[in-house]
């Protein structure tokens, strides 16, 4: 007779670690709480924390993966995949410019170097301030009436860079 | 009741340029003045070159003006321009709205209430013909809508054009409990705004042909599949949706009649590519948006591995009137294989932008010149991408080409979703092609090879090309770069990215040849 093996407890983290601010963590188990049920959960999710966290922080990752019994590989896969959704903290505004084809043909691209050249930074970055960042984005459906941008999810056509100018200022005021 | 109904567009194109402030000046003017009026927020009629344009209804008649800004509201009352016709000329009025040659010229039957009615309104929706198609289909066999939709000859607007009656008569077909209709509203082409339009402008006429797909392919729930880059439409279906299944439009037993349809609305995260339909679904499904293999067809294994009818904004949105009207009437428009309207979207450097509904079968160079005016600089129009950012660029010599999906393929075309974009003589054809590689390197979901790397190849053959130094040599590269993108891509990103870029080359030689270049920029 062979004696049993003895048992050996493999000890399972019950969450994994976190530097995860406590608001944010809350954020992050709320929007799966709130969403995990639906068919095809994890984008809803990932929108919902970028709306109450302003992007979606790192050590969500492991979060929203065990909540909805993914891999950490698969919840990374997808928020890396979309354009939209930032990896990073971000300015309290962002910026979209429009570079596609219709806002090109009206000089997208003089404004695109001057919204670089006044904020002081290039796309996927933010001013020292803190209040904007700037973002490429390919066509916001506004094609008559371009070159176009969207500030937070305001849309503005016909944007000369006098119009840039005062759009930016008047958005710095804005908390 | 107050007598004077007076209309501002919601539409987000008309609040980029300032239709919120119009409307709050008119409401305080006609506070000033103690004028008893009702601001209606309308869709836009589709002169969006006239945006804010502001109208106002007297005896049943309305009235536009347009550009109106803020600054000019106080002037337009004082000229009387409540009075309608017996206003006093004001060099912002255009008459009455139905007069005016860009609207009148055309046959607006998927855009028939868009600008006219509230769409925050399902009174003004039934007022105004809506939910008739629905109810035609209620009290038809699923069998009879199908063929009704296939009579018709309604080809998917999204840009593909495949006969909707066949993805129709296939998920009708297909086995299964559970079946799903989705909407493909993840409209990225460059040019191109009609969905947003008819989302913001007429919500409940894409609410009720997605019902009437779900009715007639026995499938009891619908997505509409939105780019995050559209809130202004978000936040009109969302209430849309809200006030049908009030109005039990929506929901478990509609009008009575036991059939069960739930539909909501899904964001995107801002990838040209979901608006493949494959790659959308996969997003649906929570994932990267990757491009499928098919077979399987979504029509058979679409989402959820479910069979799905998965259309375009503004197919959903053509199937109500041909469902009241009957499909003899939608067919009889229209030249060729196709059949019916289809809503153009004139864009970029064009004079009188906006959106033009008319049959099949108008030349290019009509909608340019006497719809869109020419460029808005001035200058003489040297290209026209038509069909986004994979259509060709078509010069001069083509523009008789008659809008028309066979007739644009012959020139090694597309219509697509029916966007097109205007460019003077300013324009450098090298730097629109290389930007079109750009775009598929940025946009490509990685799936297969010649689109992920060929992309970048692309990009730099196209520098070296420019450059100068052995530029023979490049061509012949570039154009085998571009054989094997076209024929060795999963799906139409990779396989259509060639079209802008030997457009380019074929059509306007001389801006990638470095001397000309040079004597262009001194």
């Amino acid at each position: 007779m062979t004696s049993p093996v003895p048992r050996r407890v493999i000890p399972i983290k019950v969450e994994p670690p976190s530097s995860l601010r406590a608001e944010e963590r809350t954020a992050v188990l709320d929007a799966c709480a709130r969403l995990k049920e639906l068919p095809g959960a994890l984008l809803p999710i990932l929108h919902a924390v970028q709306g109450a966290v302003g992007f979606v922080p790192k050590d969500a990752v492991p979060l929203i993966a065990r909540q909805l019994n993914l891999s950490i590989a698969e919840v990374h896969g997808v928020l890396s995949f979309y354009h939209y959704f930032r990896q990073h903290r971000g300015g309290r505004h962002v910026v979209h410019l429009c570079r596609a084809e219709a806002c090109q043909a009206l000089g997208a691209a003089a404004l695109e170097a001057h919204a670089k050249d006044s904020l002081g930074i290039d796309f996927h970055g933010t001013t020292a301030d803190g209040a904007v960042s700037l973002e490429p984005v390919y066509c916001l459906g506004n094609c008559a009436l371009g070159p176009s941008l969207m500030i937070d999810t305001e849309l503005h056509g016909r944007v000369s860079a006098q119009r840039f100018d005062a759009l930016v200022a008047k958005t710095r005021e804005q908390a | 009741m107050s007598s004077l109904k007076i209309f501002v567009p919601l539409d987000a194109a008309a609040r980029g340029v300032g239709a919120d402030e119009t409307a709050r000046e008119i409401a305080a003017e006609a506070k000033r003045r103690q004028l008893d009026i009702e601001l209606v927020r309308n869709g836009s009629r589709g002169l969006l070159w006239l945006e804010p344009l502001v109208e106002v209804e007297v005896d049943g008649r309305r009235y536009a003006y347009g550009p109106v800004a803020a600054e000019d509201v106080a002037g337009l009352f004082a000229a009387g321009f409540t009075l309608g016709g017996a206003a006093q000329p004001h060099p912002r009025a255009h008459g009455p709205t139905e007069e005016i040659p860009y609207l009148k010229q055309q046959q607006r039957l998927t855009f028939a209430r868009v600008g006219i009615t509230d769409p925050r309104s399902i009174s003004d929706y039934l007022a105004h013909e809506g939910y008739r198609g629905l109810k035609s289909a209620l009290k038809q066999k699923p069998e009879d809508i199908v063929a009704s939709v296939s009579a018709s000859g309604l080809r998917g607007r999204g840009g593909a054009a495949f006969p909707a009656g066949i993805k129709w008569k296939t998920v009708l077909g297909a086995p299964g409990p559970q079946k799903y209709v989705v909407c493909n509203a993840d409209e990225g082409d460059s040019g191109t705004f009609s969905d947003r339009m008819i989302m913001e402008g007429d919500p409940f006429v894409l609410i009720e042909g997605m019902t009437i797909a779900g009715i007639a392919t026995g499938a009891t729930r619908g997505y509409i599949y939105l780019r995050w880059e559209y809130p202004d439409a978000k936040r009109a279906l969302d209430a849309a949706i809200e006030a049908a299944y009030a109005a039990h439009y929506l929901g478990e037993n509609i009008q009575g009649s036991g059939a069960h349809f739930d539909l909501e609305v899904r964001l995107g995260a801002g990838a040209y590519i979901c608006g493949e339909e494959t790659s959308l679904l996969e997003s649906l499904e929570g994932k990267r948006g990757q491009v499928r293999f098919k077979p399987p067809l979504p029509a058979l294994a679409g989402l959820f591995g479910k069979p799905t009818v998965i259309n375009n904004v503004i197919t959903f949105a053509s199937v109500p009137i041909i469902l009241d009207r009957g499909a003899p009437y939608y067919q009889n428009f229209g030249m060729g294989r196709s059949r019916g309207t289809l809503p153009m979207q004139l864009a970029g450097n064009v004079k009188r932008g906006g959106l033009v509904e008319i049959p099949f079968g108008l030349s290019l160079r009509e909608l340019l010149y006497e719809y869109g005016g020419g460029s808005l600089s001035g200058r003489p129009i040297r290209a026209v991408q038509v069909g986004g950012p994979l259509g060709a660029y078509l010069p001069e010599s083509q523009f008789d080409t008659p809008l028309d999906y066979e007739a644009f393929a012959a020139i090694k075309g597309m219509l697509g979703h029916g966007g097109i974009v205007v460019f003077d003589d300013s324009v450098d054809m090298a730097a629109q092609a290389r930007y079109a590689m750009e775009f598929c390197a940025i946009e490509s979901c990685g799936k297969c090879t010649p689109c992920r790397i060929g992309s970048t190849r692309g990009v730099e053959v196209i520098d070296r090309l420019v450059a100068g130094p052995n530029a023979a040599e490049q061509e012949v590269l570039l154009r085998d770069l571009c054989e094997t993108l076209t024929y060795g891509s999963l799906c139409a990103l990779g396989g259509l990215t060639p079209y802008p870029v030997l457009s380019a080359l074929n059509h306007f030689p001389e801006d990638f040849v470095k001397s000309t270049r040079a004597q262009a920029s001194a």
